[in-house]
């Protein structure tokens, strides 16, 4: 028998320290709905989706209770929808609102893939897709919407960040009423991965079979628990105990995920290796980059620490999976994170140091909350430095911020639950505009070419 | 498939007994128990076969966190696997 140490170890860090399984996601293509017939395509999606998906909750729950863990999200991710729509005229609107209908029907919590890839232009479907994004996201709940507009192959679509930049605000604007949370479910990539599991940003890439399950894991308050027991470590040692830890997390979900694609029968995708922080109290990274030395987050040395994290998570778990994919590395969601929210109200983490953190963590300028009065050629720009530094250092890097409609820096927004709350953060106002309307594509970088 | 129960709590009398008629009434058998006592806090880990097990999983759970609350002691039931697969390669 396994000895009892290592039982009692387990059960703390699902007890005490909140290690779970983030989501299950099933990947789903819709590449056979395409219908000219808007109608018809719509009724494919729904029956497709509801097919496929129909056990994926009870499964999950299953799997949950006999294993005794907790598995937090079901989700689904699809085929970008564009894709779909493109083939049909009419209002794409029609799809995000089946695609609602199959995730409550399935009863899960975000169905993703409201989506366009435009990272070299705009095929036929594109813009009408994107122009009906603050539409689709004010008229449902659990459809997420994701655009990429950059990739280190291609360059940047300044056109398509120009255009994302008053998409945003609009889809805050049109859902004021609901403390803008229609942005919070909006996605702007660079380099996006298409096995993602973790929303807002999951889709379901046109190179993926026909239907996946992808599992999300997270627990940074297991990693923070276990740099607790070494206060005296160097930096080498808690590189290696935080590898040792992401190793014995991401085996975790290699379990789940096995488990679950064995039950539904359809082929197990990847791990995605990230630490995906909540509001609740020790299940922060920011408190984990703390732990290791700083005073506050967002102090001088967060981006080190941070870039240890990161690389050390993704160390530990590569070994421990099959095969990983997704994201896999730290998250930095502001108003997802207890210790960044404090951060960001004290004042010592400002949008510029999230930007350099970004640099080295798993994704980018996520769950931002910014001043409702910010040009939309200041949203684009942010996105365009956002994308420059994915798109330079072939990584994916992605903006979710949320303009504050009607409130002004310093000032609080509160979704609840999962998307947590924050100060409205300063946002420099100088302007951008001339830079973002001169439009255009940003040349691939000299990285782009390997071959 | 096999389980392992894990009890941590103040030692009183009847914690085996209980547990293991809960264990015997679902059809659970039991097939090695572990059982320490430091500074008075009783922890005990008990690995059971479920392969045969009477009604489902989840009802002998929630008999044993019954157990629990009563003798105000933690009872985790959980798969084997979750352990097997973190701690061993």
């Amino acid at each position: 028998m396994i000895n009892t140490g290592d039982i009692l170890e387990t059960i703390k860090m699902i007890q005490e320290e909140n290690l779970d399984i983030r989501t299950i996601t099933m990947g789903i293509s819709l590449l056979d709905c395409i219908d000219p017939d808007i109608d018809k395509a719509c009724e494919k999606v729904y029956k497709k989706i509801t097919n496929y998906a129909k056990n994926l909750v009870k499964v999950g729950e299953e799997i949950e209770k006999e294993y005794g863990i907790p598995i937090i999200n079901k989700r689904i991710s699809v085929t970008p929808i564009s894709i779909i729509s493109a083939a049909s005229k009419g209002n794409p609107v029609k799809f995000a609102l089946t695609l609602e209908k199959a995730a409550i029907d399935c009863n899960v919590n975000f169905i993703g893939g409201y989506s366009a890839l435009v990272q070299k232009g705009f095929s036929a479907g594109d813009e009408e897709l994107i122009l009906s994004i603050p539409e689709a996201l004010s008229k449902t709940e659990r459809v997420c919407a994701s655009v990429n507009i950059g990739s280190t192959k291609t360059g940047i679509n300044l056109d398509a960040c120009k255009l994302m930049g008053q998409i945003v605000k609009k889809t805050s604007e049109m859902t004021a009423d609901r403390n803008c949370l229609g942005s919070a479910k909006l996605v702007v990539f660079c380099n996006a991965p298409e096995d993602n599991p973790f929303m807002a940003g999951a889709f379901h890439g046109v190179g993926e079979p026909e239907c996946v399950i992808n599992v999300g894991v997270s627990g940074p308050g297991v990693v923070k628990a276990a740099i607790e027991k070494a206060p005296d470590a160097n930096i080498t040692e808690i590189a290696d105990i935080i590898k040792k830890t992401a190793f014995k997390i991401t085996r975790m979900g290699q379990l789940v995920g096995t488990e679950a694609s064995k039950r539904l029968g359809v082929p197990f995708g990847i791990v995605d290796l990230s630490l995906a922080p909540t509001p609740a109290v020790g299940d922060s990274v920011a408190h984990i980059l703390e732990e290791m030395g700083l005073e506050k987050c967002g102090t001088h040395g967060t981006t080190a620490t941070l870039a240890i994290l990161n690389d050390a998570v993704k160390k530990g778990g590569v070994m421990a999976s099959s095969k990983v994919g997704g994201l896999s590395g730290a998250f930095i969601p502001v108003t997802e994170d207890s210790g960044m929210i404090d951060a960001a109200k004290c004042g010592s983490l400002t949008l510029e140091k999230l930007e350099a953190m970004t640099a080295v963590c798993s994704v980018g300028l996520d769950m931002i909350i910014i001043p409702g009065e910010t040009p939309a050629e200041t949203i684009s720009a942010i996105m365009a430095d956002e994308a420059a530094i994915g798109m330079i250092n072939s990584k994916t890097t992605a903006v979710r911020v949320i303009p504050a409609i009607g409130k002004k820096e310093g000032e609080e927004l509160n979704f609840g639950g999962l998307l947590g709350h924050g100060p409205i953060m300063k946002v420099n106002t100088y302007s951008s505009a001339k830079f973002i309307n001169r439009g255009g594509q940003i040349p691939a970088p000299i990285q782009s070419l390997k071959n | 498939m096999r389980a392992i129960i894990t009890v941590i709590g103040k030692d009183q009398v009847g914690i085996v007994a209980k547990i293991s008629t809960a264990c015997a009434k679902y059809n659970a058998n039991i097939l090695d128990i572990q059982q320490t006592l430091l500074q008075e806090i009783f922890t005990m880990t008990m690995l059971i076969d479920i392969s045969h097990i009477s009604k489902d999983i989840g009802i002998l759970k929630g008999e044993l966190e019954e157990i629990g609350k009563e003798m105000e002691l933690k009872i985790h039931v959980m798969h084997e696997d979750i352990f097997n697969s973190m701690h061993r390669i």
